[in-house]
């Protein structure tokens, strides 16, 4: 009975409270870890596996020779790829799709590619307005891997040595 | 081996990795272990050829033995001790992986053979992770083998499987080996390409990449693709097969073991005739003309159309003036049904022996086959006499087997229109023009009278010339005498000949005199199947008698009222193109059920259904020895393009006639089977016309091989090879000179007002008087019979 007498007049004198805005006032003078995305970005991993994208070597051919290992790989099927043989003999891809809805960027594609065509680049950025959009073809796929080349070849030359 | 053969002196005892077994004498380790089921790798090895034993790869431990030794080529021994997994079996097998990486490329990425590959499979067995090979690697230029086999000769191990297979199967001599050690290469010699018909299976005997299909280059890998078991009916051996499939769409052939009929191998026919499938004359969509323009409808107008064609065709003009026309490479389900739904009709007009053109022996048929043994029995016979028949070209796996027969021994002669190039040696032939063909086979028949001492009929005697009797046809009869284990084989040039009746018979007495067996190689993939089930005149299912119709000779002589063609293309299908284009043009109702419609089928078809050609459809095949293959659907049918008997099924019930109920292929197959079960055929008696004794030129007009049906002809990469080259007029080079004409000329070819321009070929296999001009081409299209008078002229 005496006990919660006490535990009552206690609860009158807000001690929660004060220990709660003490815990505030700690953080309020601490230095702030929140960053202002987009203005701000945390550094990410050479290994992060972001955004498909198909290479070119430097003179400016396609890498991909459709050997199809990454079709194969795919745990999640998200890969299509319809091939024949080019003009000048050849072995390219006609069809080169990943459905970004079905990806679970495993990153296995990347590892079966035996000449380092299909890669997930550091680019998380992307959004679709329509579902159409979540079809990544073989132009598109070229284009990102153009327009983010610099970064590919970095991430890949920093995570060389531990390959 | 739980059940010992009890004639155990040819069996010798062998240990094989401690496991007893009683193997025959004189065979290969390999084959021992093989039927055991003990793996040994090994590449060069197959058991269908000559041992090279120059892979090394099946190096095994034999004890007391110094060395490793090849098991493919080490003849078992009484109480040998082999060890296929002992260390030093092992470190062989290792090393001769090693060596033979040395100079294969890492490309198995872009390789075509990459994920079905024996190099591939064994190095992760027994090859290193890491190559100790830094000098260069051998690079080998490439030849162009033709449109069908694509090298890329850096991948070869010289195995040499692919010379061997030229060598012995095909008998061709196309391939070798150049040149030796690293710098050993295999060539095609002379500059050219493959011609062979069989040239296809190298790529399947090929361990590695370096003989690859050319159609189906990078278009698929091995693990995408779907195995359907499937049938070739391009001639009566229906090669078993695997179409292998992705999304529903055939990508390629590859053979099916089935040894009493195309034992592991394919003709290049039936491996590349599916690259028709996708012809741009495939009927997608039932069609119906109006006002001479084709529209598109459904399966329900179009069904109606059809059997109202029908329905007003006998209504009008009565059941007599309807034919039936269908391809002899049906399936049997179709054949039943349509007999079914004719004679349903009362129409006894139907039949499949369109590029026939003598039925005037029908009715002494015996029996539903077209060949009296099986078609294995060809390798183990000792006397073969070909008559009328490329049987390289008709039936190439058949040909293989006379080639199989010869290389054992056996005497091999002909009686043929053109000296055809056999890939075994003729050792008596007889080459005569058509007009001659039955004069010649009567003179080999009297031959053999006086060899046997049996009376040739008087009505047979009637065609024997004793002018044309030669040294050649005595020995031809005495080989067919000598050795009691004769064969005849009728080729499709004796069955399409004018006088086919006459050739049948005199075969068919020759056979009976000397004990040999007669086989006949019809057109078509289905003839057998054609032939129990009825799709004939004067003759039900299963021989049951029935009311006698017309042939398709009569059918087109005197034009019907109303057609229904199935499957049949009148330009290319025909016996005689432009007669059936004139019958055809002249009726009222033309009903095509068909696969294909080009220009030629369009002009005279008022309808026309699409039909699912064999790798799309369903149903059940007879070989030219009756042996029976049932076969499923392997690929998704085109468009709206549905299975022969469904089709028919739909007809039938539209037009009301009974027995067109079936559910489903089930019911309808034991329907079938137990209406065809018992064949009654009783041979009755024929008057043969006697042949025309005329010295005109007579055309030989042998389908071209690549040309039998529509499928083939629409296969662009069969149409590349040599083979497909068939737009010429060939003639020998006496009948030439006496013309006037020189190689290369246009001349004008005319039968029965018809004519067509085409170059000259001065052919020294031709005999005198006889025209070559190959059946089922464009400018024979517009021509008469295949095999017929003709005129030669200059244009």
């Amino acid at each position: 009975m005496m006990k919660r007498i006490i535990e009552y007049l206690r609860s009158l004198m807000l001690l929660e409270l004060l220990a709660g805005m003490g815990l505030t006032m700690r953080h309020f003078f601490r230095p702030r870890i929140t960053i202002n995305y987009p203005e701000e970005k945390t550094p990410k991993s050479p290994r992060f596996r972001g955004l498909h994208a198909l290479r070119r070597y430097p003179n400016g051919e396609e890498r991909c020779i459709a050997c199809k290992l990454c079709e194969a790989v795919c745990p999640a099927l998200a890969i299509t790829i319809e091939s024949t043989q080019r003009e000048d003999g050849s072995r390219r891809t006609t069809k080169y799709d990943i459905d970004l809805f079905k990806c679970i960027y495993c990153g296995y594609c990347e590892e079966s590619c035996p000449v380092d065509s299909i890669v997930l680049t550091d680019f998380l950025e992307y959004h679709m307005e329509t579902r159409e959009e979540g079809i990544l073809t073989k132009e598109k796929l070229l284009a990102i891997g153009d327009r983010f080349e610099d970064e590919i070849a970095e991430n890949r030359n920093k995570d060389a040595a531990y390959r | 081996m739980s059940a010992q053969p009890e004639n155990t002196v040819d069996m010798v005892s062998i240990e094989v990795d401690g496991k007893a077994m009683q193997v025959p004498k004189g065979s290969m380790i390999i084959e021992a272990t093989d039927k055991a089921g003990i793996s040994i790798p090994r590449f060069c090895y197959h058991e269908k050829l000559s041992i090279s034993a120059n892979c090394r790869m099946c190096l095994v431990d034999v004890e007391k033995a110094p060395k490793p030794v090849p098991a493919c080529a080490t003849p078992v021994m009484d109480g040998m001790k082999v060890y296929t997994q002992s260390r030093r079996a092992i470190d062989a097998q290792h090393g001769v992986m090693e060596f033979l990486l040395i100079n294969h490329p890492l490309d198995c990425p872009i390789c075509d053979q990459g994920g079905e590959c024996e190099l591939q499979d064994l190095s992760m067995g027994y090859g290193r992770s890491v190559s100790r090979f830094t000098e260069r690697k051998r690079v080998v230029k490439d030849h162009d083998i033709g449109p069908l086999v694509q090298t890329d000769l850096t991948r070869c191990i010289q195995c040499t499987r692919c010379v061997r297979f030229m060598d012995e199967i095909a008998g061709t001599q196309e391939l070798g080996m150049l040149g030796r050690g690293d710098r050993a290469e295999i060539s095609t010699c002379l500059e050219q390409g493959i011609d062979s018909e069989l040239s296809g299976n190298v790529i399947d005997l090929c361990p590695v990449g370096a003989l690859t299909n050319k159609p189906f280059r990078f278009s698929a890998r091995a693990w995408e693709l779907m195995a359907k078991p499937s049938l070739a009916a391009h001639d009566g051996v229906l090669s078993n097969l695997w179409y292998h499939t992705r999304y529903g769409k055939v990508l390629r052939a590859v053979p099916r073991d089935c040894e009493p009929a195309n034992e592991t191998w394919l003709s290049d026919r039936d491996r590349y005739a599916h690259f028709g499938l996708e012809s741009d004359d495939r009927v997608l969509q039932p069609m119906v003309k109006v006002d001479g323009r084709w529209s598109d409808v459904t399966w329900e107008e179009g069904i109606k159309a059809a059997s109202r064609a029908l329905r007003s065709t006998v209504s009008e003009y009565g059941a007599k003036l309807l034919g039936v026309l269908m391809s002899a490479s049906a399936s049997t389900e179709e054949y039943f049904l349509a007999q079914r739904l004719a004679r349903g009709l009362d129409c006894a007009n139907i039949d499949h022996r369109l590029r026939e053109q003598d039925f005037s022996d029908d009715a002494a048929r015996t029996g539903p086959t077209a060949f009296s043994s099986a078609m294995a029995a060809i390798d183990d016979s000792d006397a073969i006499l070909l008559v009328g028949s490329h049987i390289r070209q008709e039936a190439p796996i058949l040909g293989q087997r006379v080639r199989k027969a010869w290389r054992r021994g056996a005497t091999v002669a002909a009686l043929n229109p053109v000296d055809w190039n056999f890939h075994f040696t003729v050792a008596d032939k007889v080459i005569s023009a058509p007009q001659n063909m039955v004069a010649d086979l009567a003179a080999i028949a009297v031959a053999v009278a006086r060899e046997t001492g049996k009376n040739l009929p008087e009505t047979l005697q009637a065609a024997y010339d004793d002018s044309r009797e030669t040294e050649t046809h005595k020995r031809i009869a005495g080989m067919l005498n000598r050795d009691g284990n004769g064969m005849l084989i009728l080729g499709q040039s004796a069955m399409a000949h004018g006088q086919a009746g006459w050739l049948r018979q005199l075969a068919a007495w020759i056979c009976e005199a000397t004990g040999s067996i007669l086989n006949m190689v019809p057109h078509g993939g289905n003839t057998t199947g054609a032939t129990m089930a009825g799709a004939l005149p004067g003759q039900g299912c299963g021989g049951a008698e029935v009311e006698q119709g017309l042939d398709a000779r009569k059918m087109l002589e005197t034009p019907l009222k109303g057609y229904l063609l199935w499957d049949v293309e009148p330009g290319f299908d025909m016996a005689n193109p432009a007669l059936a284009r004139n019958a055809l043009k002249s009726s009222e109702n033309v009903v095509a059920v068909a696969s294909f419609a080009g220009e030629d089928l369009k002009d005279v078809a008022d309808v026309i259904l699409p039909l699912a050609p064999l790798a799309e459809s369903e149903g059940t095949y007879y070989a030219l020895d009756s042996q029976s293959f049932k076969v499923s659907q392997a690929a998704k049918p085109a468009g709206q393009s549905r299975p022969g008997w469904k089709i028919l099924r739909r007809l039938g019930g539209d037009l009301e006639l009974d027995g067109f109920t079936q559910v489903d292929l089930g019911s309808l197959q034991d329907e079938m089977l137990a209406a065809i079960g018992t064949p009654q055929y009783t041979p009755g008696d024929i008057e043969l016309a006697l042949p025309p004794t005329d010295g005109e030129m007579y055309r030989v007009g042998e389908v071209a091989m690549y040309a039998v049906d529509g499928l083939c002809r629409r296969s662009a990469y069969l149409q590349q090879t040599v083979h497909g080259e068939i737009e010429f007029v060939g003639l020998n080079p006496a009948d030439a000179r006496s013309k006037g004409f020189a190689e290369g000329a246009q001349v004008k070819v005319s039968q029965d007002g018809a004519s067509a321009v085409l170059p000259l070929r001065i052919c020294a296999e031709l005999p005198p008087g006889a025209v070559w001009l190959k059946g089922a081409g464009k400018a024979s299209s517009q021509l008469g019979d295949s095999f017929g008078p003709i005129s030669v002229e200059a244009s």
